[in-house]
C-alpha cells in the first residue's frame, strides 16, 4: 500500500530491463524517495566512483505518496553522485512525470552502466524496453518530448529527459520532466547524459492505493484546508510565485548581487513579481500568463510566461515567441541579480533556454555572474569570451551565453564547467560562490546568517531547499528568529534539515511547509503507509537520511574542511542594508552544530549517532 | 431541479485534483488514467481546460446503445451506464460528438460522467471552483453576473 512494491532495475550495458520486490525493511526505515534511493545508492555505489564513469547508478524515486490525492503529491527525485558536487545528489522535480510513474506500478527505476548508443527507457505498466534515441540525440528536451509522444501515437505519454546540454556534459545539465519542471541541481542530468539515457517515458494506468482510503482522504482535505488558509500557501505564491520573494530579500539586504559583492540590487523591483505582472508598453500584456500547478497541488506556484515580441531575444525568433516556464524568484536572482541584470524579458528567455536545454538556471546564472567578475577584472577578454562583452548588466550577453551553454558550444563549454573549475582554470578561486562545488543560491549568508550554515553543511553542495530557515529568519515560520544574529542557528538549520528530509522522502513538495509542519504530514502519511508513523519517527529518519548523507559524502572524500564558504562571505563584510558590515558567524555556528548533530569536532558522526539511528 | 457541472477554465490550475478524486470514487484508487472528467492542456495559449458529459437532455449515447444500457438518472438528469447491460460494442463512443464516453479496456464496458449521484467529487476537490455543481437552469449565472458589473460600472463612468 502507498509503495507500489516494485523497483525497475535497467541495466543500459547488457541492455536489460528487469523488475525486483522493493526492500522493504529499507522502506520502513527510510520511507521513500529522497531517504529510500540515497540508502539503495550508497548500498550498490562505490562513493568514491567517478560520476560520470559507468559505475555510478542513476534511481528514479517516487514516494509512497507520490500519486495520491495528497495536495503536491507529484514529486519525484533523481539520486545519484553529482557530476557537478561529487556528493550526494537528490534533485527533485514536480509536472506530472512522478505520478506516471507510480501509476505505473513502479517506486523506483535504477539505471546502471552505460548504454553503447542512445536510447531511451519506454515504459507501459509492466512493460519497460529500451530503445533507440539516436533520432532524438543533439535535439532539446522541447522536441525530444514532443518527438516521442508523436512516435507513440500517444498524447497522454509523460516524458523526462535531458537537453543538449546533458549531452555535451555541462556539469549542471538537469532532467527535465513536462517541457519545464526540472529535477535542477547538481548535474543529475549529466550523469543521465553520461550514460547515454536521453529520455524517459511513461504511460501508467494501474492506479495507486492507500492503507486507510477513508482516514487517508479526510486526513489530506484537512491539510488542504491548512494550505488554502494560509498566507503564503494560500495568497502569496499562487499570485506572485516564489517570486513574492524578490523585494522582501532585497530589502533585508540578503539579495547577492554580482556574484556576491553586493547584497543588494538596484535592479530588484524591474525582476520580481510586480514586474511580472506589470503591463508592458509594447503590447499592454504582461509577462506572466498564468499560474500553474504540478500534479496534485492546491498551491500553483509555477509560473507560465510569455517574452515581450518586440525584446531583442525573441524579435527575429519566431520559435521563441511562444508560452513556456517563466520565472521562479531563484531563476529571476541568478540570472538578474547574480549578473546585474535588470531586464524581465532578457531573463525570461534565457530561463526559456534553460527549459529547452536542461540547464539549471542557479549554477548557469552564477557561473555567469564570476565570468563576469573575472572579465571585468580583466581576467577574461573577449578572446576567450569570443567576442561577447561579459559585464555585469549586459543583457544580450547573458541570451548569447544561454543558447551557447546550452549547446555546449564555444565559451558555453566553458561556461558549462560551473563556477568553481572555471575560476580555477583562470586563478581566481577565491571568485567561486560554491559549496562543495555547487553555486550558492538567492540568500546572502551574511545577512541571513542561518543560510550561510546551511550552504556550509548541505550535503548536495550549497542549497537552500536543505534547511530553508528564510522561513523563520524573515518570514516568521514556524517563529520568527533574527536573521543577523548567529546564536542558535545551529539547533535551527539541524531541525529544518531533518524535517526537509523527511518531506523529500514522502513524494509531497517542501513549498508546503510554509504552512505544514510535521503535525499535518503525519496523519497524511499514518493514513497511506502500512505501519505506525508519528511525528517523533519521521523526525528519526529524517535525522537517519541526514546522516547516511554524510556518511556517503565522507566514504567520498569529503571532510569537515569542505563545511566551509567563501572568503567573501568569510571576511569581506555587507556593504548596504541592513546586514551592513556583517559577515557570516559559520565559525562560532558550524562547532556548535556538529555537536548538535551527535559528530565529531571534525564533523563525522559518533559510532554513538551511527548505531543510535541504525546507519 | 436538476444541478449542472459548470466549468471555468480561467480559474482552473491544471492540478488534476478533479481526475485524482474522480477516479478514487469510481475505481477505488487514485488513477488519473480512468477518470470520468479530464483537463486538458493546451500549452499554447496557457490554459488549462475540464471537460466532462454535459449530460444532454437529449443524449446520442443513450439513442445509440443498442442494448439499452444507458439510462437517466430521474434523481439527477445523468445519463448512466449499466455495466450489466453494457457489451462493449462502443457505438456510444461514435455517436457522442464531444468525446466524452469512453471505453474501459480493463473492464470492457464504457465509463461516463454520472454525476456521482448528485455529489460531485471532481467539483468538491477543485481547489479554485473551476468545477462548481449549480443549478442546471442558471450555469451562465456568474458569468451574467459579471457582464452586468461591467455594464453598470460602463453606465457609470
Amino acid at each position: 500500500m502507498a509503495w507500489a512494491g516494485k523497483i525497475l532495475r535497467v541495466n543500459l550495458t547488457e541492455g536489460t530491463c528487469k523488475s525486483e520486490p522493493l526492500n522493504m525493511e529499507w522502506a520502513n526505515a527510510y520511507l521513500g524517495q529522497r531517504g529510500l534511493a540515497t540508502k539503495y545508492l550508497t548500498e550498490e555505489i562505490d562513493p568514491k566512483v567517478d560520476p560520470l564513469s559507468p559505475e555510478n547508478k542513476m534511481i528514479m524515486t517516487t514516494g509512497p505518496l507520490t500519486g495520491t490525492c495528497a495536495s503536491t503529491a507529484g514529486r519525484y527525485s533523481v539520486v545519484t553522485k553529482g557530476a557537478l558536487t561529487g556528493a550526494i545528489a537528490c534533485s527533485n522535480s514536480g509536472g506530472f512525470f512522478g505520478n506516471e510513474m507510480k501509476n505505473a506500478g513502479w517506486d523506483q527505476i535504477i539505471f546502471e552502466g552505460k548504454s553503447p548508443k542512445p536510447v531511451y527507457l519506454f515504459i507501459e505498466n509492466d512493460k519497460a524496453e529500451l530503445l533507440d534515441a539516436s533520432a532524438h540525440w543533439g535535439t532539446s528536451v522541447w522536441d525530444t518530448e514532443e518527438a516521442i509522444k508523436h512516435n507513440h501515437g500517444d498524447p497522454q505519454i509523460r516524458v523526462a529527459s535531458i537537453g543538449i546540454s546533458g549531452e555535451k556534459g555541462v556539469k549542471y545539465a538537469c532532467v527535465v520532466n513536462d517541457m519545464h519542471r526540472a529535477a535542477g541541481r547538481s548535474g543529475v542530468g549529466t550523469v543521465m547524459g553520461s550514460k547515454n539515457l536521453k529520455a524517459v517515458a511513461i504511460r501508467g494506468t494501474k492506479g495507486v492505493s492507500v492503507k486507510d482510503p477513508k482516514r487517508f482522504v479526510q486526513a489530506t482535505n484537512d491539510a488542504k484546508k491548512v494550505l488554502a488558509e494560509n498566507a503564503v500557501t494560500g495568497e502569496g505564491l499562487p499570485a506572485m510565485g516564489t517570486q513574492v520573494l524578490m523585494n522582501v530579500i532585497n530589502e533585508v539586504g540578503a539579495l547577492p548581487t554580482r556574484n556576491h559583492r553586493d547584497s543588494q540590487f538596484e535592479g530588484a523591483n524591474d525582476i520580481g513579481a510586480e514586474a511580472m505582472l506589470k503591463e508592458r508598453e509594447s503590447d499592454g500584456k504582461p509577462n506572466l500568463v498564468t499560474n500553474a500547478a504540478c500534479f496534485g497541488c492546491t498551491i500553483a506556484c509555477g509560473r507560465i510566461s510569455e517574452i515581450d515580441r518586440t525584446h531583442f531575444s525573441v524579435a527575429e525568433r519566431p520559435e521563441y515567441q511562444i508560452i513556456s516556464g517563466g520565472l521562479e524568484y531563484e531563476a529571476a536572482w541568478a540570472l538578474g541579480a547574480a549578473t546585474g541584470i535588470n531586464d524581465i524579458e532578457a531573463l525570461t528567455f534565457a530561463n526559456f533556454i534553460c527549459n529547452e536545454q536542461g540547464l539549471d538556471p542557479i549554477s548557469f546564472g552564477a557561473t555567469v555572474g564570476a565570468a563576469m567578475e573575472m572579465f571585468e577584472d580583466g581576467v577574461l577578454t573577449t578572446k576567450e569570451t569570443g567576442g561577447i562583452e561579459l559585464t555585469f548588466g549586459n543583457a544580450k550577453a547573458l541570451c548569447d551565453i544561454a543558447e551557447l551553454t546550452g549547446r555546449g558550444e564555444g565559451f558555453g563549454a566553458e561556461i558549462g564547467l560551473g563556477s568553481k573549475l572555471l575560476c580555477e582554470k583562470y586563478g581566481r578561486p577565491e571568485l567561486s560562490m560554491t559549496v562543495k562545488g555547487q553555486e550558492f543560491p538567492a540568500y546572502d549568508g551574511r545577512g541571513i546568517q542561518g543560510m550561510g550554515l546551511t550552504y556550509a553543511t548541505s550535503n548536495r553542495g550549497a542549497c537552500h531547499l536543505r534547511s530553508y530557515t528564510v522561513a523563520s529568519e524573515i518570514l516568521g515560520i514556524p517563529e520568527k528568529t533574527d536573521p543577523l544574529e548567529s546564536d542558535g542557528k545551529a539547533g535551527l538549520v539541524r531541525a529544518f534539515q531533518d524535517a526537509t528530509a523527511v518531506v523529500d522522502s514522502s513524494g509531497m513538495c517542501v513549498f508546503t511547509t510554509f504552512a505544514w509542519t510535521l503535525e499535518d504530514f503525519a496523519p497524511q502519511i499514518d493514513a497511506a503507509c502500512e505501519g505506525e508513523w508519528t511525528v517523533e519517527r519521521l523526525l528519526e529518519i529524517g535525522e537517519r537520511i541526514w546522516n547516511l548523507e554524510r556518511q556517503f559524502n565522507l566514504a567520498a572524500g569529503f571532510t569537515g574542511k569542505d563545511d566551509n564558504l567563501p572568503a567573501r562571505l568569510m571576511k569581506d563584510a555587507a556593504k548596504t542594508g541592513p546586514a551592513e558590515g556583517k559577515t557570516s558567524g559559520l565559525d562560532t555556528m558550524l562547532p556548535e552544530y556538529y555537536e548538535i548533530r551527535g559528530w565529531t569536532p571534525e564533523g563525522v558522526p559518533s559510532n554513538e549517532t551511527l548505531s543510535r539511528l541504525g546507519v | 431541479m436538476h444541478k449542472s457541472l459548470s466549468i471555468d477554465p480561467g480559474k482552473c490550475t491544471g492540478c488534476l485534483q478533479c481526475e485524482i478524486a474522480c477516479s478514487l470514487d469510481n475505481e477505488g484508487t487514485f488513477n488519473p488514467s480512468k477518470s470520468r472528467i479530464k483537463v486538458f492542456t493546451f500549452e499554447a495559449k496557457g490554459r488549462f481546460v475540464p471537460y466532462t458529459c454535459t449530460q444532454c437532455a437529449e443524449a446520442w449515447c443513450l439513442e445509440a446503445c443498442p442494448t439499452h444500457a444507458i439510462t437517466i438518472d430521474r434523481a439527477t438528469g445523468a445519463k448512466v451506464v449499466s455495466d450489466t447491460l453494457c457489451v462493449g460494442c462502443k457505438v456510444c463512443t461514435i455517436a457522442c460528438p464531444f468525446g466524452t464516453i469512453n471505453f474501459n479496456q480493463d473492464t470492457g464496458k464504457v465509463v461516463k460522467c454520472d454525476l456521482c449521484e448528485g455529489e460531485p467529487e471532481c467539483a468538491k476537490a477543485c481547489p479554485t471552483e473551476a468545477i462548481t455543481y449549480v443549478d442546471a437552469d442558471w450555469t451562465g449565472l456568474d458569468k451574467m453576473r459579471a457582464s452586468a458589473g461591467a455594464a453598470d460600472a460602463a453606465a457609470q463612468a
